[in-house]
């Protein structure tokens, strides 16, 4: 009876790589031809994307969303991990109770919101402010970097709460002040958890579609700064999909590809990294 | 010049709490942006009646419906195969070169983009499978997203639970599957309870998914096989047409005090439930 | 404390159990139930064209009304997936706004059932009113690229497209772009809706839009002074619109022809012309 229980939840655990490998292979099976037909190197480091008259170059898209996603930690991560200290260190203990869920009510707000807010209000701000046509790559960083906040706090925090208190109370009984402890031994000490979560909040940054096809602009071209339109390699699958027959459909699933493999390898970075905490 | 260490330590208490205070400001300008744009049509009316008008008049019910629905399916695939597979990640092996292709497996679904799912359910359920635009369907690629997470937040809560109480259990002569479930599951199920309530609020927030896959019909689902939209779906169909910003917005203050409701029960239930495993 | 443990334990073990016992039968339930009510036989698809799926919502809702059970459902995806779904199978019409319908499709029967005008707009404080073809071709394709040219103020002409699979984007590069490349640096959204915004909130944008959703927010343009209007396309004057059409395979099953017959009747085509369109006749 155990062993066939044991046989049960086996194929369980399994369901999920089965899932994956399923659509691995969907993926794959529409997307690889045409990278082989139209070459790697033109597909990915194509500049021009225009389908219609068969041309598939989607270094612009790679632009937009390393652009996109850079962006995003950059105002995210600094953001978020500060709270993460305040909250584990710094907050008083009622508050934390109320601030912490807080913050995580920020990652239920469905992502559709966020692009809408972004076109009614942060768009046009940039543009009034700052220049350039508003739906850009800053507008979609700061969208995105308010979504992976709490993905950032949220990890961080636990890091943070992992060290064991003997740390930063030695360096108290040393003579440190609360940001000295924080700053020179708690903060190397998290550094490895809070990295982790970084590259999770990175990958559901480089993973979001539609606040982005909102805010972007989608323009095809390369983008010159912060303030251009870009089109991110996700924007354009969910953008075209509809529409797309043949070589182009199937171009649509070879940046699928493209994406799948961007994952994979950050899952596996990040996994080397938080095997580092132990 | 030196900066003395207390003054150091002023500012940067002062910047940390800055920071903090200006995520929640991010917090608070959404949510009273979205209340303000919508409150006018919030009402018993809106909720209860169904969308008219391409969605100019009337309300959300169907949309409400849809959302149930739909979670309903997802969670119901996803928990019981999610818990399960973590009871086996937690208790029946020991790390090796299986568990890790798993534990790969889970990591990489848990990264893939929403679109990819709603393609892949697009091909997989709505075309090759035949069940169409539907709650099914939408339901199903769901749960493949949400599986991950429920699967991670499972296995965290299992292995919390302290040794002793799987030893004591065993050595008082318990098969596996019963120190599983009558020392370990007990206490890990404030943990598990998280993950599916944060698959919950996941299932209810995508978007990109159930368009490719449930479609968007705006009629009341009758059955599993029924096309139907979810709150975001109809948020962004009302916004994006700008059909109606006024019922756009109310619809984004359900969703969000849906979401509310949702994380302030999981609170409230895991408080209440870690408490009385204190108490004893 | 074994005592109270155990006693916590058991209740939650009992509520574990109760609770999964009764998820299980309330989902087999629901599968059951969901199993025999799924009844195919009168309930008619649409796919396609995001630009008529409100309308063809609209049309439904009225249809539905008078013919209790009957259930017509109404998706969105662009007017290729209308294509691919009436190939398919997967809708029983598909919906498509374009000028002339691919290669693929030549094996549906396509039925006009509306007419659409697409009108060029910028922002309200645009003092540029008109655009003869030619500047429009110009100011479409990147090659007039300041407003002053045309009598605006000196600023960069910023186009806001639609994406490249839409049928009013098709639409509009046959009969304004008439072979000459979009612009290089055009943005993208992908509604009307969402280009109205973008250009009514940005007074160097030009984009295009149905003539059905010009409201107060933007100022449509005289095309070689032309007022756009649905009478204006009626009578000919007025030159860019396109249109709508129904996409069946074979011999559409009755209900599907029903709902079609209703769409062409003078009722609904009454509605379709009240919400902007144009009828089909």
């Amino acid at each position: 009876m155990d062993r066939w229980i044991s046989r049960l939840l086996f194929l369980a655990a399994c369901s999920s790589t089965a899932v994956l490998a399923a659509i691995a292979l969907f993926i794959f099976k529409e997307g690889v031809p045409i990278m082989a037909r139209s070459g790697l190197g033109h597909f990915l480091f194509g500049t021009t994307w225009a389908p219609l008259d068969g041309q598939f170059g989607i270094l612009p898209f790679i632009v937009g969303s390393l652009a996109v996603t850079a962006g995003a930690l950059a105002l995210g991560v600094p953001l978020g991990v500060a709270c993460a200290f305040y909250l584990a260190e710094f907050a008083p203990r009622q508050w934390v109770g109320v601030l912490k869920p807080a913050i995580e009510l920020l990652a239920g707000i469905p992502s559709v919101v966020y692009g809408f807010m972004g076109v009614m209000w942060l768009a046009p701000l940039i543009r009034n402010h700052l220049g350039g046509p508003g739906l850009s790559i800053l507008a979609a960083s700061c969208v995105l970097a308010i979504m992976i906040l709490p993905t950032i706090v949220g990890v961080s925090v636990d890091s943070i709460q992992a060290i064991s208190r003997r740390y930063k109370e030695g360096a108290l009984a040393l003579g440190a002040t609360d940001w000295q402890a924080l700053w020179r031994v708690q903060w190397p000490a998290a550094r490895s958890g809070i990295l982790a979560g970084v590259i999770l909040g990175m990958g559901r940054a480089v993973g979001e579609t539609m606040a982005v096809i909102m805010v972007s602009g989608n323009a095809t071209q390369i983008p010159d700064s912060l303030l251009d339109s870009a089109r991110t390699l996700t924007a354009n699958i969910a953008i075209e999909m509809g529409y797309a027959v043949g070589a182009h459909r199937q171009a649509l699933f070879a940046t699928g590809v493209v994406l799948f493999f961007f994952i994979m390898i950050l899952n596996t970075i990040a996994l080397r990294v938080a095997r580092r905490r132990f | 010049m030196r900066i003395s260490p207390v003054v150091t330590e002023r500012i940067a208490k002062t910047a940390l709490m800055l920071s903090c205070a200006a995520a929640l400001a991010a917090l608070v300008f959404v949510i009273g942006f979205v209340l303000a744009g919508g409150f006018r049509n919030l009402s018993w009316a809106f909720l209860s009646q169904p969308i008219l008008d391409m969605g100019r008049e009337g309300g959300i019910l169907p949309a409400i419906v849809g959302t149930l629905m739909m979670v309903f399916v997802a969670v119901g695939i996803a928990g019981p195969l999610g818990v399960a597979s973590a009871i086996y990640l937690a208790e029946y092996t020991i790390e090796g070169r299986v568990t890790q292709t798993i534990r790969f497996g889970i990591n990489c679904l848990a990264g893939v983009p929403s679109i990819i799912f709603g393609l892949f359910g697009f091909i997989l359920f709505v075309v090759m499978l035949g069940f169409g635009w539907s709650i099914l369907s939408g339901g199903l690629s769901l749960a493949a997203m949400i599986l991950p997470t429920i699967i991670r937040t499972a296995e965290e809560a299992l292995r919390s639970v302290p040794r002793e109480y799987r030893d004591v259990a065993a050595s008082l002569g318990a098969s596996r599957w019963q120190v599983v479930t009558r020392s370990v599951l007990p206490y890990a199920l404030p943990g598990i309870l998280t993950g599916i309530i944060l698959g919950i609020g996941r299932s209810i927030e995508e978007t990109a998914v159930v368009i490719f896959t449930a479609g968007s019909a705006v009629q009341m689902p009758h059955s599993l096989f029924d096309s139907a939209r979810t709150m975001s779906v109809h948020f962004y169909l009302l916004a994006r047409e700008g059909i109606s910003n006024e019922k756009a917005y109310a619809t984004a203050a359900v969703l969000i005090c849906t979401i509310l409701v949702i994380n302030t029960t999981a609170y409230v239930v895991m408080n209440r439930m870690m408490r009385g495993k204190r108490a004893s | 404390m074994p005592r109270t443990g155990g006693g916590l334990e058991e209740k939650m073990q009992t509520r574990v159990k109760g609770t999964s016992v009764w998820t299980s039968l309330a989902l087999v339930g629901l599968l059951a139930s969901s199993g025999c009510s799924r009844s195919p036989g009168r309930s008619v698809t649409l796919a396609g064209s995001t630009a008529f799926q409100p309308f063809a919502e609209k049309l439904a809702e009225r249809y539905a009304a008078t013919r209790p059970g009957t259930r017509v459902n109404v998706q969105g995806g662009g007017s290729a997936v209308g294509i691919q779904s009436a190939l398919s199978g997967a809708a029983e019409i598909g919906m498509a706004d374009l000028l002339q319908l691919p290669d693929e499709a030549k094996a549906l029967k396509a039925t006009v059932v509306a007419r659409d005008g697409i009108a060029i707009v910028v922002h309200p404080q645009n003092p540029v009113a008109v655009l003869s073809a030619d500047q429009a071709r110009a100011v479409f394709s990147g090659k007039t690229a300041n407003w002053k040219v045309l009598g605006g103020p000196d600023a960069a002409i910023r186009v806001i497209s639609r994406e490249e699979g839409s049928g009013t984007r098709r639409s509009f590069d046959k009969l304004v772009l008439a072979g000459e490349a979009l612009a290089a640096g055009a943005l993208f959204q992908n509604s009307n809706g969402t280009v109205r915004e973008a250009v009514a909130s940005d007074p160097a944008a030009v984009g295009y839009v149905s003539i059905g959703l010009v409201n107060g927010k933007v100022k449509a343009l005289r095309y070689n002074d032309v007022v756009p209007t649905n009478a204006n396309v009626v009578n000919g004057t007025y030159p860019l619109a396109r249109p709508i059409f129904f996409l069946t395979r074979g011999v559409p099953a009755a209900q599907v022809q029903e709902f079609i017959d209703y769409v062409l009747s003078p009722e609904a085509q009454g509605i379709l012309a009240q919400e902007g369109l144009i009828p089909a006749k």
